[in-house]
Formats: C-alpha cells, structure tokens, sequence
C-alpha cells in the first residue's frame, strides 16, 4: 500500500483535486439552483412537487447512462460530469428542504403572520431557521451520494479517483481500488465533517437551549 | 341480587416506583352502566385497562363472572369485550365495514353473516350504511368516526363494553348527541355491561347508573347519581360537585 | 442516428435481447435474496433496538463507500463474472431495504397496537392484519428504491464480467461509438423509469385509504 503511495502520490493528489473540483461545483450549482427553486416557487405548492417529482425521475437514470447520454450534446470532460452530478444532487436537496420548510409546524407560521410579518419575513425569520436542521442533513446526503457517484465520471475521461479504481481493475491489482475507495471515503468524511461544523456555527446556540 | 359479572380484590398497580393504584377493591353487577370519574392521574384508565388485560394488576385479585383474569385466555376474553377509547383508532387501512367486521372475522363468521351484522350496526349508531360502508375513516368527521368507534365495539354482541373517555375529543353538540345515544344503546340491549371512563362530571352522572368518582388511585365514593350529589361522600367530592353548580350559578345570575 | 439505430436492430436484435435478458436477470435475482435478508431483519430491526442500530450503521458506512468500488473490491476475491457481481448488487440494496422496513414498522401507531390487542387480535393476526398493511407503502417504497439503485449498479456490472445493458455503453465509450452509448443508455434509463413509475403506482394504490376527501 505505502509503496503504491510513494510512487504515485502526485498523480493521486491530483485526483483527489479533480474529484473534489468536481463534487464541489456539482454541489454549489445544486444549492443555488435549489434556493432559488424554492424561492420562486414558494408559494406554489403544485410547481414544486411537479418539479420534485421531475428530477426524481432524473435521479432513477442510473448514472453511467446518464453519463453517456449526454456525450453527444456537451462531450467527453469535466462539464458533463459537473452536470448530471448536479441534477442527481439537485433532487435530494429539493427533496430535504421542502420536507424541512414543511415540517415547521404550521402554528408557528401562523402566529408569525399573525404578528405582522410579510412572508418573505416569515420565511426568512421562522421557516428557513427551524428547517435548517433538515437542510444540512440533505446537504450530508447530497454530499455523500456525489462523491461515490463521482467515481464514474472516470468513464468519461472527466478525472477524478474513480481513475484509481479503473487503474486497479485493468491491471488486476488491489491496491489501487483500494486506495481509491480509501481516499473517496476520507474526502467524503472530511467535507462531511466540515459541513458539520457550519451547521453547528448556524445552529448551536437554540439547538442547545433545546437541549437543556 | 345478582352476582358480581367484574370484581376487583385489593388491586394494586405500579409502573416502576410510580404507584397508581394502592388497593381497589369494588364490585359490578351484570347489566350495569358505571361511570368512572376522576381527573388526569387519578387511575381511572389504569383501572379500565385491567379489565381486558392490557394491563396486569401488580398485586391483587380480578375476576370476571367470579374467574381470575389470569386463568382466562386473554384473546379470548377480549373479542367479548368491546372497547372504545378517546382516540378512536380506526384503522386507517380498512373501510369502515371492514373495521366494524373485524372481530366477527377474528371469530370466523360467514359472509352474509358479516354483512347484515355491519348492516344493523351502522343503522343503531345512526350511519346510513349505503352512504357509509365503504368509506375510509379519513373521510369521515371524528363524530361519525366516533360512532363507528361504538359499532365495532358491539359488533359480536359482547356482554361487556368499555369505553375510555370516548367522547373527550368531540365538541360539545356532538358529544350531547352521543351520549344520549350510548345511553339509549344500552337500555335497548339487555344484561350488557358498560364501564365508561371520563372526566367530565356532567357525563358522569347523566349516563352511569352508579358514578365511581376516584382521586388518586383511590374511590372517593361509588353511588348512584342522586345519592352523589345528595350526599357527597368526602370534601374532594363535594369540590367536584362546586364546579358544576358554579356554572348553574352563572347562569341563574343570567336569569335574573 | 437514428437510422444507425435502426440497422443495429436489424443486425443485432440477438445480441441486444440477451443483454436484456442478462440484465434483468441479475436485477431480479439481486432484488429477490436482498428482500430476503432484509425485510425480515428490517422488522427485527423495528422491535429491538439494538439490531435497528446495526442496520443504521451499516447503511451509513455503505452509503459513503462508492458502488463501483464495492463492485471492484470483491474481484480478487471471488473473481468477475454473474455471482461477484450480484453479490455486490445485493450489498448495494440493503441499506433502502432495511432503513425504510424498520421506518415503515415504527411508523405503525402503538394505538392501532392496543386496540387490536384489545379487540382480541393475538400476535400473528396483529401482524398480519394491522401492522404489516400499514407498513406496507413504506416497504414498497424501500424496495422501490433498492430496485433503482440495482438497476442503476447492474450497469457497471459489465466491468466485472457480468454482462448486461452497460456493456453496451462500455463498448460504445471504447469505439466512441455514439450508437451503442445512446441505445444501452436509453435501455437502462427506460428500465429504471419503469421500475420507479410501476412502484409510484403500486404504492399509491394501497394507500387508497389515505386520499382523503372529507372536508368541512
């Protein structure tokens, strides 16, 4: 294992980029597209299942298919791999908030419009903060799933660790699988760990009044 | 006189170091309708509950048509024994026929059977069974879901029926309307046995033939409406009878 | 495109029906011995403790391990070709299975429970008629879901020997081959829709009861 290591360390360390490049921007586009999804359609519950159900069907393609689909309209490389790494991702996120944004108990919505507040401020003030719990463990999920899928962006020369594994299986030689199982399994918990720490940075303080 | 159908024997009931019965001793006679009356903690379903065996007495003797509980086959025991309680529990995945047959099914009753047994019930609980048999209980309102509720309980013509403050989470109106119902029910039905649990004083005395006020795990007095409110046996008694004349001044006031 | 389509079917129906068949075979056999181990474990799970703790655990481990990795890593071990590969499938859909069976189980009221015991159910007709019933869109969707990500594993499936719909794709990436790509992908893609439609479907079909349409 270390003597795999020692002789390719740079080519796995330049993996290990390209596969979070990837994940990362996957991710990030996920998150924006999703808040900004959620936003306009605040107010159309139809739209939004409609929609939710849409990607759903996305997210039942199963990846390597997907993959090659899209080789004839945006090619082999990075930006196909960023793509349907995003419409898998975008699925779970809208999935989590809106089961988030509706799991606020209804009274509190009332009450909080009952008190005068427009509904952007309702959102902003009572939905959005209480559904944050939802919304991180969503974003865990999205996480883990796009840095395992990841791995098969291999197959459309889009980089990343996956490339280990299809390494080992040509030369029939374990280590490299296992290398790269072991170093897509330390990306994901490492960004799991980080998000972890922002979700606690955004809600430690009344999470922990909970508690007590 | 006849004989006690349900005796208790210095009962005792404790959930871990909790004691809520210390020792219940009382009698029932066949056919009676008795109201159990106490507030929140004071072990009234604790007491319902021993009846049909959810719950095992820690201590004590109970005996039904003078057999010890513990010497029945619980199954058994239970589908001649209908029980109602506050949250209705229909099951959600059965129609309403469905839900109403489900002991006639447990004792493996033919179809036909079946049918016109659900087809009588609906009519006593006033549900038109055309309308209602084949719906879901989300699709109806908690007072008909509630009579539903009492269909089932009655649907093998049990001679003990228990109910757990059945009409606690319905508004007022439906509420009046049931109990006139209930009471009607089982003065229609003879030699049936009804335990009814609430907390509500007004119901207490107008449906029990005897009212059995408890107040921690204890009887506080167990009579006859007339005599309750005549002679109130102890001051918890009395206080509970203050709150209902409160209300009768109100509306005396009012009058004036 | 289209017309190369047309002609792949005029030569290669064959080929095309045993890929089909291959992979639907190891599709329905991964599914069959996954539901096997996993629905009676999920309803373990559901009643102790301990056993919904394990079940947890390990679906959180598996869901940070990659699919193609777990396919990859038994090679040495057991070699390529159909039982590797559906050893791997199997592994893939146990975490749905079970997660959502110990859900579908806890989600079962205690109150439906007590009145059932009460109106004189013993354990088995319990089971059988009340929480089983009610468990069942829950379980549904569980299998639903490990059928998607079986279908979707089966693809890679093909790298470890075990043929299937993916080694057309597989072919069509190596000769850059935009036909094979577009007719294994769309295959797939089709298999995997129909699995999820067929299951929304069936799954909103018991829950009848649910759609409710009383309103005052």
């Amino acid at each position: 294992m270390s003597d795999y290591w020692n002789a390719n360390w740079p080519t796995m360390l330049e993996d290990m980029q390209q596969h979070l490049t990837i994940v990362l921007s996957a991710l990030g586009a996920a998150l924006i597209i999703a808040v900004i999804v959620i936003l306009l359609c605040l107010h159309h519950e139809r739209w939004l299942s409609g929609l939710t159900y849409f990607f759903s069907l996305l997210y039942s393609i199963p990846s390597f298919a997907f993959f090659a689909l899209l080789l004839p309209l945006s090619g082999l490389g990075m930006r196909t791999a960023i793509i349907v790494l995003t419409l898998y991702a975008e699925y779970v996120l809208l999935r989590s908030f809106i089961t988030g944004i509706q799991g606020v108990d209804p009274q509190l919505v009332e009450v909080a419009s009952g008190m005068g507040m427009t509904s952007r401020q309702t959102f902003w003030k009572v939905q959005f903060p209480l559904a944050l719990p939802a919304i991180f463990s969503g974003l865990q999920v999205a996480l883990a799933s796009t840095m395992a899928m990841a791995t098969i962006v291999a197959t459309i020369n889009a980089g990343g660790l996956g490339q280990l594994l299809f390494e080992g299986l040509q030369g029939q030689q374990v280590v490299p699988i296992l290398w790269g199982t072991i170093l897509t399994m330390v990306l994901t918990l490492g960004c799991a760990g980080i998000l972890w720490l922002i979700e606690r940075a955004c809600t430690h303080r009344w999470r922990r009044v909970l508690k007590a | 006189m006849t004989e006690a159908t349900i005796q208790f024997k210095h009962v005792q009931k404790r959930f871990g170091d909790n004691l809520v019965l210390p020792d219940l001793s009382f009698q029932i006679k066949r056919g009676e309708f008795v109201t159990i009356l106490g507030t929140s903690g004071s072990g009234k379903t604790t007491t319902l509950k021993m009846i049909n065996g959810l719950w095992q007495p820690s201590a004590g003797e109970i005996l039904i048509d003078g057999k010890n509980i513990n010497q029945l086959d619980l199954v058994k025991l239970r589908r001649h024994m209908g029980y109602v309680v506050q949250q209705i529990g229909l099951f959600p995945h059965m129609t309403i026929a469905q839900n109403i047959a489900v002991v006639p099914k447990l004792l493996q009753w033919d179809q036909a059977r079946i049918n016109a047994r659900v087809e009588e019930l609906l009519k006593l609980v006033q549900l038109d069974p055309n309308e209602y048999a084949n719906r879901y209980p989300t699709q109806l309102s908690g007072g008909q879901q509630q009579r539903v509720g009492v269909a089932r309980a009655l649907a093998t013509n049990p001679s003990y029926v228990l109910f757990d403050e059945p009409f606690g989470a319905l508004d007022a109106l439906t509420r009046e309307e049931l109990q006139g119902e209930i009471k009607q029910i089982h003065e229609s039905l003879t030699d049936k046995t009804f335990m009814f649990v609430t907390h509500d004083i007004n119901e207490a005395l107008f449906l029990g033939q005897r009212v059995m006020v408890m107040h921690q795990g204890r009887i506080e007095q167990f009579a006859s409406p007339a005599e309750i409110v005549r002679h109130p046996a102890t001051p918890f008694v009395k206080k509970l009878l203050g709150t209902v004349r409160q209300n009768q001044e109100l509306w005396r006031e009012q009058d004036e | 495109m289209l017309a190369q389509i047309i002609q792949y079917f005029q030569l290669n129906s064959g080929q095309y029906w045993h890929y089909v068949g291959q992979h639907l075979g190891l599709t329905i056999a991964a599914l069959a011995i996954s539901m096997v181990i996993a629905l009676p474990l999920g309803y373990l799970g559901s009643q102790i403790k301990f056993v919904a703790s394990f079940c947890v655990a390990f679906a959180q481990v598996l869901r940070i391990i990659p699919s193609l990795a777990l396919l990859f890593l038994l090679i040495p071990f057991i070699g390529t070709g159909f039982v590797p590969a559906l050893i791997a499938l199997v592994v893939l859909a146990l975490p749905p299975l079970l997660i959502n069976t110990i859900l579908g189980f806890n989600e079962v009221s205690p109150l439906y429970q007590e009145v059932g015991t009460a109106l004189g159910m013993d354990q088995q007709q319990l089971r059988r008629q009340i929480e089983i019933p009610l468990a069942l869109p829950y379980i549904l969707n569980g299998i639903k879901l490990a059928l998607v990500e079986i279908i979707a594993s089966a693809t890679l499936a093909t790298y470890i020997g075990a043929g299937g719909l993916g080694t057309l794709i597989f072919t069509g990436l190596g000769l850059y081959d935009m036909t094979y790509v577009v007719i294994g992908a769309l295959s797939v893609a089709f298999l995997s829709l129909l699995a999820m439609l067929g299951f929304d479907f069936l799954i909103r079909k018991v829950r009848t009861y649910d759609r409710s349409n009383y309103s005052i």
